[in-house]
Parts: C-alpha cells; sequence; structure tokens
C-alpha cells in the first residue's frame, strides 16, 4: 500500500518518508527482501543435500539412525512454542500491553537459549563418536564412504542456523527491553514485528533441517 | 507558481556545501555524499585493477620470462581480476550513480533506509581492505573465479580474499534491498511505475539479481572457507565431494554477476541516447520488459561455464538454447537505442561518443558470446584468449563505456561544472579505438589456440600480443587523460548551470549540485521523464507545490 504524499513542507533527515504509514511499509518491504536473501542462503545448502543425497542414496538413509531424535525432536517443539509466543508478543505490543509483550519475548528468548544449549549437549555426543566433519571424520559405527559427507552437511546446516539462533536471541532481547523501557506501544511497534519476522523465518527453517537430517 | 520557490539560485547550498569537514562526510547519511565517496574509491580500485592490466600486457610482449615469472604471472591476473571484477564492475554503476541518481529520479529525498546506505559504503571498505590485504599479504594464485579442489589447498592467503569478497557481497546486498525498497515506497506523486525512468529501471532490475544470487556466491564462498580450515570435504573428491558443485554454485551467482555489471550500464545507455537524440525512447515498454527478461533469463544460463567439465549432453543443449534467449533480450534494446536515434536530432557530445563506442562493443561482444555459447565451438574456444577478448568486449566494453558515459553526462550535475567538450570527444575516440586494438587481437589469438592464464606463448603469436599490448597502452594513456582534465574541471570547469544538456530526464530538474535533500520543494512530475515533444514542461511545474 504506497501512501499518497501530499505536498508537505521540507522536514528535518530523520521524517523524510512524510508519515509512519509509509515508512512501515518500507520497513516490511525491507524485512520481506532480507528474509528472501536468507532463503537463499540456506537454498545453497539444501541443493548440495539434495546432490549427495542422490551420489549416496544409502548413506543418507541409514545416517538418521545415528542421530538422536529425541533430542532434535525436542529442539523443534523448543523453536515452535518460541515462535508462538513471538507472535504473542507481537500481538499483545499491538493492543498496547507493552508489559505482556516483554515478558513474551523474555519467555521466547529463554527458549532460544534452551535451544542453544541442547543442540550444544547434541554436538558433544558427536564430538565423543567422532562424527566430525570432512577430514576428522572417525565414527566407527557408520564408516561408510559419503557418511562424512553426511556429517559435514549436518554441522554446516544446524551450525549456520545455530548462528542465526544466537543473532536472533540477541535481537529478541534488545527487543525485550527496549519494550520494557517502554520504546515501543499500540502506536510503534515496527521493530518487534521485524524482530518477530526474523525469528519465524529461523524457526521455519528449523522445520525443512529436523526432518532431512533426524527423520528418515 | 511559487514564485519565492521559483528561483534556484538563492535558495539554500547544495549539498556540497551543506556541511563541511571530513567528519561529515565520513558519517554523512546522504545518498548524494555517499555516492560520491563511492566514486572516489572505485576510481582507486580502477587505477589499481589498470596497473596490473598493463603489467600483464608488458609480459606478454616477448615470449618467455619478460618482466615476472609465472607465479608472479597468477599473482598478477588474480590481483587484476579479483580487483577489476569483485571491486570495480560490480559495485560500480550502481553504488556510485545509482547511489548519487536514483533518489533525485524519482522525486525521493533519500533512499529508503539511509543509515543502511552508509554501513553498505562501510562494509565495502571493510570487504576491499580485506581482500587487498590478502592479495598483497604474499598473492593468491587461484584467478577470480577460486575453482576448488586448487583453492583448498593453495597458499594461506587465500582466506582473507574469499572472505573479503564475501564482505563485499554483504555491501551489495544491502544496496539492492535499499534500492528495491526506494523505488516501491519513495515515488514522488505522479512518478508511476511506468513514468519511471529508464535507469531507475534498469537499477531496479540489477537490484533483484544481486540480492537473489549473490547470498550464494556468499554461502559458497564460506564453504570452500570451511573446506580450507577444516577440510570439510564438500568440494573434494578424495573425500567423496564433488567439485563440479563449487562450479555451478559459483556460476549462478557469476552469470547473473554478469548482468549485474551490464544491466546499469544498459541504464545509463538508456538515459543518454534519449538526451542526446532528443526524442523519447523508440519503446519505453520494451527496454523495461527487457530489462526485467534479462534479469530473468540471466538465472537459467549459468552452465554454459562448464560446456567441457562433463556435463550432460542434454544439460549443455539446454543452457545452449538458454543462453541464447539472453541474446535475444539485448538484442531489442539494441534495437531500441538504434530506433531511438533513428531521425533524432543527434548531439555528438562525450557521453554520446561513448554511447556509440558502448552499442558496437556490446554488439560484438554479444554476437561472440552467441558463438561461444554454441557448444560445439565452445569446444574449440573454451578457455582460450577468445574467452577473454568476448569477456573484456562485454565488461570492459560495455560496462566501463556506459560508466564513461555516466561519468560524463551526470559531472555536471555532481560537480556543478562542465569539462572541456573538444579534449572529451578527443579523448573517447581515443579510447573506444585503444580498446579496440587491445582485444579484437585477443579474438585471433584465442582463434589460433592460445590458451588463457598463460604467461609464455610460442614465438609465432608475438605480432598480436604485440597490437595488443600497443592498444592497451592507448587504453591506459586515455584514461591518464580523462583523469587529467575532470580533476582539472572539479575546481576550473565552467558552471554548468541547472540543464546543461537540455535533457528531460526526472535528475535535472534539481539544481547542479543539488541541494542537501534534492529539491527544494517536493517535486511533481506530471510528464513522463524522456517526453522531448513538450520541452520544460516538467520544469514548469516543479515548484508548484
Ligand atoms: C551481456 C553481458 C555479458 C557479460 C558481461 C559476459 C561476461 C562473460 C565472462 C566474464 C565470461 C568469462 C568467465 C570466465 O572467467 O571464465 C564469459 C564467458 C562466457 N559467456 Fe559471456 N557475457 C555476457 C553475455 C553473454 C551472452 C549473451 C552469451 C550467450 C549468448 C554468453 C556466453 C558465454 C559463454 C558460453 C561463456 C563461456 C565460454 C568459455 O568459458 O568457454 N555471454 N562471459
Ligand atoms: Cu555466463
Amino acid at each position: 500500500m504506497r501512501h499518497e504524499a501530499s505536498p508537505r513542507p521540507v522536514e528535518p533527515r530523520a521524517l523524510h518518508f512524510g508519515d509512519e504509514a509509509s515508512r512501515q511499509d518500507a520497513a516490511h518491504l525491507g524485512m520481506w527482501i532480507f528474509l528472501a536473501t536468507e532463503v537463499l542462503l540456506f537454498s545453497v545448502l539444501f541443493t548440495a543435500y539434495a546432490l549427495y543425497r542422490l551420489t549416496y542414496p544409502g548413506v543418507f538413509q541409514q545416517a538418521p539412525a545415528h542421530m538422536d531424535v529425541f533430542l532434535g525432536t525436542l529442539n523443534t517443539f523448543v523453536l515452535v512454542s518460541s515462535s508462538i509466543l513471538v507472535a504473542l508478543a507481537v500481538d499483545a505490543i499491538r493492543n498496547g500491553r507493552d508489559f505482556a509483550a516483554a515478558a513474551l519475548l523474555a519467555l521466547s528468548v529463554l527458549l532460544g537459549i534452551a535451544f542453544l544449549f541442547i543442540k550444544a549437549a547434541e554436538y558433544t555426543k558427536h564430538v565423543h563418536d567422532g562424527a566430525l566433519p570432512g577430514a576428522w571424520y572417525a565414527y566407527e559405527a557408520f564408516a561408510l564412504p559419503g557418511a562424512n559427507l553426511y556429517f559435514t552437511l549436518y554441522w554446516v546446516m544446524t551450525g549456520v542456523h545455530a548462528v542465526h539462533v544466537l543473532v536472533g536471541v540477541g535481537v529478541l532481547v534488545t527487543l525485550a527491553l527496549r519494550t520494557l523501557a517502554g520504546e515501543f506501544g499500540a502506536r510503534f511497534h515496527t521493530p518487534v514485528e521485524l524482530g518477530g519476522m526474523y525469528w519465524h523465518l529461523v524457526d521455519v527453517v528449523w522445520l525443512f533441517l529436523w526432518p532431512l537430517l533426524y527423520l528418515t | 507558481m511559487a514564485p519565492s520557490h521559483a528561483e534556484p539560485s538563492v535558495a539554500g547550498p547544495s549539498y556540497l556545501d551543506a556541511e563541511r569537514g571530513l567528519w561529515s562526510w565520513l558519517t554523512t547519511r546522504d545518498h548524494k555524499r555517499i555516492g560520491v565517496m563511492f566514486l572516489a574509491v572505485l576510481l582507486l580500485m580502477f587505477l589499481l585493477g589498470g596497473v596490473f592490466a598493463l603489467a600483464l600486457r608488458v609480459e606478454l610482449l616477448t615470449p618467455g620470462e619478460t618482466v615476472m615469472g609465472r607465479l608472479a604471472y597468477n599473482r598478477a591476473f588474480t590481483v587484476h581480476g579479483v580487483v577489476m571484477v569483485w571491486l570495480f564492475l560490480i559495485p560500480s554503476i550502481p553504488t556510485a550513480f545509482g547511489n548519487f541518481l536514483l533518489p533525485l529520479m524519482i522525486g525521493a529525498r533519500d533512499v529508503a533506509f539511509p543509515r543502511l546506505n552508509l554501513a553498505s559504503f562501510y562494509l565495502y571498505m571493510l570487504g576491499a581492505v580485506m581482500t587487498l590485504w590478502g592479495v598483497f599479504q604474499g598473492g593468491v594464485d587461484t584467478g577470480w573465479t577460486f575453482y576448488t579442489p586448487y583453492s583448498t589447498v593453495t597458499g594461506r592467503e587465500v582466506m582473507p580474499v574469499l572472505l573479503g569478497v564475501f564482505v563485499v557481497g554483504f555491501s551489495t546486498i544491502l544496496t539492492g534491498i535499499n534500492f528495491i525498497t526506494t523505488v516501491h515506497t519513495m515515488r514522488a506523486p505522479g512518478v508511476t511505475w511506468m513514468k519511471v525512468p529508464l535507469f531507475v529501471w534498469a537499477l531496479y532490475g540489477t537490484s533483484i539479481i544481486q540480492v537473489l544470487a549473490t547470498p550464494v556466491l556468499g554461502m559458497v564462498l564460506m564453504l570452500v572457507a570451511l573446506e580450507r580450515v577444516a577440510g570439510a570435504g564438500l568440494f573434494d573428491p578424495s573425500r567423496g565431494g564433488d567439485p563440479l558443485l563449487y562450479q555451478h554454485l559459483f556460476w549462478f551467482y557469476s552469470h547473473p554477476a554478469v548482468y549485474i555489471m551490464v544491466l546499469p550500464g544498459m541504464g545509463v545507455i538508456s538515459e543518454t541516447v534519449c538526451a542526446f537524440s532528443r526524442k523519447r525512447p523508440f519503446s519505453y515498454r520494451v527496454i523495461v520488459w527487457s530489462t526485467v527478461g534479462i534479469s530473468f533469463v540471466g538465472f537459467l544460463t549459468w552452465g554454459h561455464h562448464m560446456f567441457v567439465s562433463g556435463q550432460s549432453t542434454f544439460g549443455a543443449g539446454a543452457f545452449s538454447v538458454l543462453s541464447m534467449l539472453v541474446a535475444i533480450f539485448t538484442a531489442m534494446k539494441i534495437f531500441t537505442w538504434l530506433g531511438t536515434m533513428y531521425r533524432g536530432s543527434l548531439w555528438v557530445s562525450t557521453p554520446f561518443t561513448y554511447v556509440l563506442g558502448f552499442i558496437f562493443l556490446l554488439f560484438f561482444g554479444g554476437m561472440s558470446g552467441v558463438a561461444v555459447a554454441v557448444t560445439s565451438a565452445d569446444l574449440h574456444w573454451h578457455d582460450t584468449y577468445f574467452v577473454v577478448a568476448h569477456f573484456h568486449f562485454i565488461m570492459v566494453g560495455a560496462s566501463l563505456m556506459a560508466f564513461l558515459a555516466a561519468l560524463h553526462y551526470w559531472f555536471p550535475k555532481m560537480f556543478g561544472r562542465m569539462y572541456p567538450e573538444g579534449m572529451g570527444i578527443g579523448t573517447a575516440v581515443l579510447i573506444i579505438f585503444g580498446f579496440i586494438a587491445t582485444f579484437l587481437p585477443q579474438f585471433l589469438l584465442g582463434n589460433l589456440g592460445m590458451p588463457r592464464r598463460y604467461a609464455d606463448y610460442p614465438e609465432a603469436f608475438q605480432p598480436l600480443h604485440v597490437a595488443s599490448t600497443a592498444g592497451a597502452s592507448l587504453l591506459g594513456f586515455g584514461f591518464l587523460i580523462v583523469a587529467v582534465y575532470l580533476g582539472w574541471s572539479l575546481r576550473h570547469g565552467r558552471a554548468a548551470g541547472r540543464n546543461p544538456w537540455g535533457s528531460e530526464g526526472y535528475e535535472w530538474l534539481s539544481d547542479s549540485p543539488p541541494p542537501e535533500f534534492n529539491f527544494h520543494a517536493p517535486p511533481r512530475f506530471p510528464r513522463p521523464p524522456h517526453d522531448y515533444a513538450n520541452p520544460g514542461a516538467n520544469t514548469e511545474v516543479e515548484h508548484a507545490a
């Protein structure tokens, strides 16, 4: 929706959009484009996954048996729950309940951190098994040609995703603090919405990684 | 008309004078200043890349070792390629001229995210410094394409270069996001989609390619870096990986990247052709839709770089046909420019001379593109000087000619001064001639079988190499002259006035140089931007607000 700007006096730089509505339009559009670039970033990894799955079909089918499906699935629940909390937080701030919004954001931050801890526990287990990427692969129980590639992809995909979770947690913490400080409310909450969009993307990417890497 | 606003000369300082001091430049959020800063850095990069180009040509003057050994040669062509492609050609027109002009051309006060714009500049600087640091740390010998598995085993210095290019890519993405959002949300009243200036359309198409392709490049460079530090094995056949995957992903970015280089140039040409033919574009719609078409089909042709890499016959055939589709869209553009000139009142100025050079070289380079897109012919030409000549015709011939056309066309707008026109035209002719002398012999060399990226060659090739080196010297000399007279004009050129070319582009409705927020009052543009039927129709209402 483009706002038909009316002739208006020259205003200071900060207001060069004219009004809040068109500024919000711009912010949302910018965020959507940014999310598209994130999807393309991950698409490289999905392409590589598809290629090596075609090359080593057996390996990629057996590998999930060597993963900790319980922890992976638990993480899915953790991340989806936090995504729901963020959606509720956005709803709360739209209705002017800023304390509720901050609390919901804080809760989802906790879940994000829980996700990272569970992921770290999994990584420790893989290191213990010797299921390391590429040259360092030393997992005796699963020593087929191509297994190292599966684990390379596993580390890279979940690693890049974990970096995104980490960034997302940082974003949510900032948003929660700024909400508490009273910067956002029913009239202005664009940053909360944008941060929420980002967190949903992080969640959606995991919803693709989980079946590809843990279930077959 | 509001008389109080009608006199531009009394209405406030230009963007150059609005604030003073180095710090005000380094922290500016004014898109015009950011554009000028990019321009300055890009010209430095061009100089650096050019010095290495001349070094390469000197080495090739005689067979055997002339001035450098083979390893040094490999490093020199890598510096040349990396600097020219990643640090100059890809960002050049969008970041310098796009930043400066896009908001002016749609009547906005700035881009949508001015702070992001500044961040994009600093990311570019960071990436450039990392890249150059790696390059001068001892040298990289992979070529600008970083093909695996070689790039995963050769010297350590590859790491900073990979990461530097990755960071520059981020800067490109931010600029792309900014441009797309600006065009969508900040057009002035009256600037409907079908009244958007053609240069803006070109930047829009380019931004879409940048936003969609660059993340793929970024990720694949990260994977190569990972391959180096962690032996990840994705591209290493000895660990079960597939080196071809690298090539697919690399060219998935880098073929569209050639359009990132050439589309903005085409936009510049569309603008200047109208201005110097005094005619509306032959078909605005064809220009716009061929821009969109190129942006789209450009994504489907990457495989033509891999005809000899063991691709399936079916794949090669499909990529061959898709590649030729791009040529059709390009031809549509060429016809619209010729159609615009036809029966126009042509004004042979410096920018227009570069336009003529551009059209000729693009045509020639594009035709050779169709030739190498034929799989059977490419078997012969692949990795020879024929390909080198092809892509230099397109990238240097088209992108660089357009860059020079833009520099001369908008120089009065950016700095408020004119340059000596006779010098400009003469130098343009010299540069075009030097260019042809440099690269035409390379087609012949390639056809005779001279491989690319070799420091040495048999005696029989020498005459053609000498011709090429001579042409390159002319070219270098030409750039030197441009630098001198433009530098001189910055201070001593005669004042340009608001619209020295009598152009009907929206950007000329603002002062030269423009004031801090582009227009003294919010502009309204009732007529299309390239409408020469009613000269001055937009100007009359500019200050009506
Ligand atoms: C319009 C702008 C174009 C630009 C800027 C451009 C640029 C380039 C560059 C840089 C390369 C060499 C890459 C390398 O280092 O290996 C190249 C190769 C190639 N180009 Fe173009 N090109 C353009 C148009 C075309 C068109 C229209 C076609 C086909 C109809 C085409 C077909 C090819 C082919 C087949 C190769 C690979 C040749 C080989 O390596 O054997 N190009 N081009
Ligand atoms: Cu290509």
